[in-house]
């Protein structure tokens, strides 16, 4: 446990719930807000069930607030607001997609699911904030969840039960839902690496070598490093999936630099980790023509043949027809671009709501990253620290693989945009996220037990012993 | 631990920070230039579904956008499809062809001299609207123009073209077989795909606009420049000019049929004739003569300051550059001379031509569109330019009275008008063994006071005997009388 700063230590976080709730309230209005323009928009009315929608709508949002004003009151106040306003503006521009497939005479029912399994999401959050009094029960199931990580990310390999979408065997069947397993091995990852680091980080950190002034680890150490990149490149070429393969490297990779301080860890990683993507890039086609259309989309575009780009270009095309202030809701056509409303909705936001909101999202995206690391920072031990910093990069490196892949600053990998997507399994599991990252932000925040003040008289200062 | 904490979120900051750089630069910086991509569904649809400004001639429309009831919100409708279908175009979503094409930015109303009626639409929140486009046809004279093409024969082939002499104003354009822009223009996009397709397969062409788009032999209406140049040499002086003349001429360095010039009959005199009688009677031994006595490069210099080897009209996408051969030998030379081997025009190049006579020599740069007018009616009309001094006034004047004499006692007779002196000549352009020949007729009245300058094209008649100016003078005859009138 690291040493806290006297001044840190005679620092007592206020609650702050009042402020959460204000906040709240704001999210709230974008929430309810953006259904309604977007009935105004494309149908030009107000959607006749904003009563009932915006009624269920507040009551989840409240009921997660009054869960943490009950058993977290010191988390912190500014997570949920942010969650629950990128929920929203994701329920309403799903909502809008329905309506923009309607016109297209495609019948979907989107956003309705999304609400279902935010209802879901909240109710985890609750239960997990509920059940989970004390984060640090969590280190104890260290060595099952990492196996309970690796089954799940095997399912869709099992015959009967995995399908295929996209080109990408990420996915399970199970009756009408698909879900996908990875998003919550993603958690379950996260727990258990950092279980195992917080018992083998001295060992990880102190024994090693200097080479070219960088302290590379001992040959022995590199076990489990190895372990994780085969799994991540055996993600790769097994169930073609590029984005989820970079997100679990990389969050091996910077909660192993957290939890030993050593940058060589980084080094050696990445160079494993573009050794393994070079490789994968040479022999699995998937990951070729990912590339190729990333570098020149363009002439991808209505190609004769695969591999096509049309899904990027139409995205790129409508966020450049969105501009500063964008078409408004109902003025784009953010359904010419398929999956627009999983992997692509960031390109209907930009589509109709303009670079105005993409950049709102984008800060509201940061500071939720921002405050997990900040709870990381004030987290009074290091297993918390760790998971708060494995959530963090998780979510950081997603938004940031989907949001650049359909901006084009990278390779286009097939991930949901946490909170915004259409998707049962990212909504539900990054909710599971926002609550562990409450409760060891209430464990971090809550004044110390009040054991070590010391009265002001120094006689009194004498430890009697009866 | 806190160490590297920071370290992974100040990246992180950096990831972010990134990504704002990277979608303002999408959505700013290359916003403009991901509009301008042809292949932009977005923009195509969106220009396919705004009020498009009206192409106008005098005040009635011949291409409208009508409101309708379905999710493109305005349908482009053509009033007098046929008649007018060359010089409009169509406009369908994602391609333009025509007027629709060529002032798109102002029947869209993108134009920068709709800024100011954008800047009140979108202060008063309404969708931008197009401007207008008035064109500078004649609707009489086109419709003559049209009814006296269409009515010479079943499956008739050619063009018309009309112009105010000393503006240059496009006064009629036909071509004819033509097509129904509204069948093009429909929102059922599979049938207006099956529409183009069949227009497209037509061995009649009915796309081409014949009249810039279409070069072929000006046969002897092309002796009108070699009279020109003839003339400018200062060699022969006035309508009575004596010039070579007989009944057969042989081509330098040729021997036998083949290079044998004769006259089909006509009275070229032997030995000198006047200017006014080779004229009259289009002598091909006169003009081939002529062209080898003034020379390859004065005639094509001649050929080129009426326009020809480049293109004029502006307003118009798809022109064909009329043809004056650079380097011909002499035997082709002589042939040139009365519009044959490899000179080729357009029917509005040889209307040019005529009104650059009728225009004391001042060719006048062929317009059609007359204004453009915003939304609120404020019209920006375009102003007349010389495009160059072709010829002399007395060379002019000379010129002028020797087409009159062509009208009045020689082939051009059709054309005449009772009371109104007419200018005229015809031509019939031969072409390879066995295919009919191209009639041509061109003209301008009235010769003293020039108001339009007339050039009809008649690529094929089928059943009618295409000769001198029996089917091209009445044409000309009926669109300058529509233009007096």
């Amino acid at each position: 446990m690291s040493t806290l700063d006297p001044a840190v230590q005679g620092f007592v976080h206020r609650r702050r719930r009042g402020a959460e709730l204000f906040l709240l309230l704001l999210a709230l209005a974008v929430g309810v807000g953006g259904y309604a323009a977007v009935g105004l928009g494309v149908e030009d009315r107000i959607p006749p069930d904003l009563a009932g929608y915006g009624g269920w709508l507040s009551v989840l949002i409240l009921a997660a607030h009054v869960a943490v004003r009950m058993v977290a009151p010191y988390a912190d106040p500014v997570l949920l607001p942010l969650v629950a306003a990128l929920n929203g503006l994701g329920l309403a521009v799903i909502h809008r997609i329905d309506l923009g497939y309607a016109a297209d005479g495609r019948t979907t029912d989107f956003a309705q699911k999304q609400l279902i399994w935010m209802t879901l999401g909240v109710v985890l959050f609750i239960g997990a904030l509920l059940i989970l009094r004390d984060h640090r029960v969590l280190a104890r199931f260290t060595y099952t969840l990492g196996l309970a990580a690796i089954v799940l990310l095997l399912t869709p390999r099992v015959p009967g039960l995995g399908t295929s979408i996209n080109g990408a065997n990420i996915w399970i069947a199970v009756g009408p839902f698909s879900f996908q397993p990875g998003e919550v091995a993603k958690v379950l990852l996260v727990i258990a690496f950092a279980g195992y680091l917080v018992l083998h980080r001295d060992a990880l950190a102190l024994a090693g070598r200097r080479i070219l002034f960088v302290d590379l680890p001992r040959g022995r150490d590199l076990g489990p490093i190895l372990a994780m990149w085969l799994i991540s490149l055996g993600i790769l070429v097994f169930q073609n999936d590029l984005g989820s393969s970079l997100l679990f490297f990389g969050l091996f990779l910077v909660m192993l630099y957290v939890a030993t301080e050593r940058p060589g860890w980084l080094v050696v990683g990445a160079g494993l980790f573009f050794g393994g993507a070079l490789a994968a890039w040479r022999v699995v086609g998937n990951v070729q023509n990912r590339v190729d259309i990333w570098l020149h989309p363009f002439d991808y575009y209505r190609a004769p043949r695969p591999p096509y780009s049309d899904q990027l270009v139409e995205g790129i095309f409508g966020m450049g027809w969105g501009g500063l202030l964008g078409r408004g809701f109902g003025n784009g056509d953010p359904t010419r671009v398929t999956y627009v409303e999983s992997d692509f909705i960031m390109s209907a936001i930009g589509e109709e709501l303009g670079l105005t909101a993409v950049l709102a999202v984008l800060l509201c995206y940061g500071l939720i990253v921002e405050r997990a690391f900040r709870i990381a920072l004030i987290s009074r031990d290091n297993f918390g620290k760790l998971v708060c910093v494995g959530l963090a990069s998780v979510f950081a490196l997603q938004v940031f693989v989907v949001i650049g892949g359909v901006t084009r600053l990278v390779p286009l990998t097939g991930l949901t945009t946490p909170f915004l997507s259409y998707g049962g399994s990212s909504l539900v599991a990054n909710w599971v996220i926002i609550g562990l990252l409450m409760r060891i932000s209430d464990a971090a925040r809550r004044p110390l037990p009040d054991l070590e003040s010391a009265p002001a008289d120094d006689e009194s200062t004498q430890v009697i012993k009866l | 631990m806190n160490k590297p904490i920071r370290t992974v979120a100040v990246f992180s900051l950096f990831l972010f920070l990134a990504l704002m750089l990277n979608a303002t630069y999408l959505q700013f910086v290359k916003s403009g230039s991901l509009n301008d991509d042809p292949r932009n569904g977005r923009v195509l649809n969106a220009a396919y579904s705004s009020e498009r400004g009206a192409i106008l001639v005098g005040r009635t429309p011949v291409a409208r956008s009508v409101k309708v009831d379905d999710e493109f919100q305005y349908l482009r409708t053509y009033p007098t499809p046929f008649v007018y279908a060359p010089l409009t175009g169509y406009f369908t979503r994602g391609s333009a062809t025509g007027i629709e094409l060529s002032q798109n930015s102002v029947l869209s109303g993108d134009d920068e001299r709709l800024f100011l009626p954008r800047l009140v639409d979108l202060f008063s929140n309404q969708a931008q609207r197009g401007g207008n486009v008035q064109l500078t046809i004649d609707p009489d004279a086109q419709q003559a123009a049209y009814d006296g093409l269409a009515a010479l024969a079943d499956g008739v082939r050619g063009s018309v073209v009309a112009i105010e002499p000393d503006t240059g104003k496009v006064l009629a354009m036909v071509s004819i077989p033509s097509f129904n822009p509204n069948k093009l223009a429909t929102h059922d996009f599979t049938a207006s795909a099956e529409d183009y397709e069949r227009l497209d397969a037509d061995d009649s062409q009915p796309l081409l606009n014949r009249a810039i788009q279409q070069r072929l032999f000006p046969g002897s209406t092309f002796k009108i420049v070699t009279a020109a140049a003839a003339l400018e040499s200062g060699r022969y002086r006035g309508p009575d000019a004596l010039v070579p003349g007989g009944a057969t001429f042989q081509l330098p360095q040729t021997r036998g049929e083949s290079g044998l010039v004769d006259n089909e009959g006509r009275d070229c005199g032997s030995g000198e004739i006047t200017l006014r009688q080779a004229m009259e009677q289009s002598c091909n031994t006169t003009f081939a003569q002529l062209a080898i006595d003034v020379g390859a490069e004065d005639l094509l210099r001649q050929a080129e300051k009426f326009g020809f080897n480049s293109t004029a009209l502006e307003d118009l996408p798809g022109q064909a550059e009329s043809v004056f051969p650079e380097k011909p030998n002499p035997p082709q030379l002589g042939q040139s001379g009365f519009g044959q081997f490899e000179v080729q025009a357009t029917p509005l190049q040889m209307a040019m031509v005529v009104a650059g006579i009728a225009n004391d020599g001042v060719v006048m740069r062929p317009y059609v569109v007359n204004q453009i007018q915003s939304p609120e009616y404020d019209a920006e009309v375009t102003d007349p330019e010389e495009l160059s001094e072709a010829i002399s006034p007395e060379t002019a004047e000379t010129l002028t009275e020797v087409l009159v004499s062509t009208v009045d006692n020689g082939t051009a007779l059709p054309a005449a008008i009772p009371g109104v002196p007419v200018a005229g000549k015809t031509g019939t352009a031969q072409r390879a063994e066995g295919l009919a020949p191209y009639a041509w007729f061109v003209s301008f009245a009235p010769a003293d006071n020039p108001q339009v300058a007339v050039a009809v094209m008649i690529e094929q008649a089928p059943g009618r005997e295409i000769a001198g100016g029996q089917l091209g003078g009445p044409i000309a005859k009926a669109v300058m009388e529509a233009v007096l009138q």
